[in-house]
């Protein structure tokens, strides 16, 4: 658990995205196998609608680096998986993103939550270290990634799955705030 | 028993079109003994076979995945157990290389050595079934009978090293290893 910063009742109100919508371009982009950690950002929006979605198939994990190598076995006959946790258990699994995903060149596609990401702020500007550093550090593993946080971003999502397996390579899609359960 | 001798017995009962995730010194073994293009090797990370076991078990119904892991490997993965075990995977075996040791570290010993019950950790976790062997002729015979059954299965063999199999780390990860693989499967 990362430490949330306290957000200001003057912040500006914002826009979440829609979890319904995110879910249609999920399967727009023919991905049904779904690897998962609870996440606190994506849980109510995405997680628990996944979970009883018969279009899914749900694979509950008990650590992050689990799903890192399930998804890129998967990927060897051509399923599609997205590997789904917060961002805490992407840092946790980044030896096993540099190894599989990175040096095994394989399409690992993950959907991270920014627990403690204040709603209206860029991540890169977060009053929290945790949530702050992410950008960077994908950044400096020269990993794809991109954000996921007003309403209509979720409209990449087929296109950079698409990408991701035509190059084999990894994307993240960090998702900046929690999407709406409708 | 020795290890070689364990995999030596394991070779008549794996189909053309099983795959075979192995790793380190089992791996090294395997490869030497049995090389094949449906023998997995790009584990990447220690303590990952049997996670790309369930992601291959999971997107391949139709074959056997055979997991030849190592005990300090599934130290470092211990949930993956539980994982496996509640996937459903029927189509999953996993067979454990319990020398006790870091064999390709040092051979510094496990923590716990003396103590650790892989077999009872597994049932615990709710595998469907769990051996364990520590007598070659033993384990030869109960082979077809293991494999007979609905997964996921867990075999822990108690071993000690055999042959001094030549250790190639440049194959496992090479770029090489995973193409053959992936078009080995991809053939049907």
């Amino acid at each position: 658990m990362v430490a949330s910063p306290k957000v200001s009742e003057e912040a500006p109100k914002v826009a979440h995205p829609s979890g319904a919508a995110i879910l249609a371009q999920i399967k727009a982009a023919q991905v049904r196998e779904i690897v998962a950690l609870p996440d606190i950002v994506t849980s109510d929006g995405l997680l628990w609608p996944i979970s009883r979605d018969p279009d899914f198939r749900l694979t509950r994990i008990c650590k992050e680096d689990e799903g890192v190598s399930i998804c890129g076995a998967m990927s060897y006959n051509g399923t599609r998986a997205l590997l789904m946790m917060q961002q805490t258990g992407l840092m946790d699994s980044l030896n096993a993103i540099r190894a599989i995903g990175v040096d095994y060149e394989l399409p690992v596609v993950m959907m991270v939550g920014l627990q403690g990401k204040e709603p209206h702020m860029h991540p890169d500007d977060s009053a929290s270290y945790g949530v702050r550093i992410i950008r960077p550090v994908l950044d400096a593993m020269e990993l794809s990634h991109s954000l996921i946080e007003e309403p209509g971003d979720e409209a990449q999502i087929p296109q950079a799955v698409e990408a991701a397996y035509v190059s084999s390579r990894p994307h993240i899609f960090l998702i900046g705030r929690p999407p709406e359960a409708t | 028993m020795h290890r070689d001798s364990a995999l030596k017995a394991l070779i008549p009962h794996i189909h053309d079109d099983d795959i075979v995730v192995a790793v380190y010194q089992s791996c090294f073994d395997w490869l030497a003994l049995n090389p094949r293009d449906l023998n997995y090797v790009a584990v990447g990370a220690m303590g990952q076979a049997s996670s790309h076991g369930l992601g291959l078990a999971l997107a391949n119904p139709g074959r056997r995945v055979i997991v030849l892991d190592g005990d300090g490997s599934l130290l470092m993965n211990l949930g993956a157990l539980v994982t496996i075990a509640n996937a459903g995977v029927a189509n999953l075996y996993h067979f454990l290389s319990a020398n006790r040791v870091y064999e390709v570290n040092g051979a510094h010993p496990l923590p716990g050595a003396d103590r650790v019950d892989f077999a009872a950790m597994a049932w615990a976790a709710g595998y469907a079934g769990v051996q364990r062997f520590g007598n070659v002729d033993r384990f030869a015979a109960a082979i077809p009978q293991v494999l007979s059954l609905s997964g996921p299965q867990f075999i822990s063999m108690e071993i000690k090293p055999g042959a001094a199999y030549p250790r190639d780390y440049a194959y496992i990860h090479s770029a090489q290893a995973r193409s053959s693989f992936r078009a080995a499967l991809n053939r049907g």
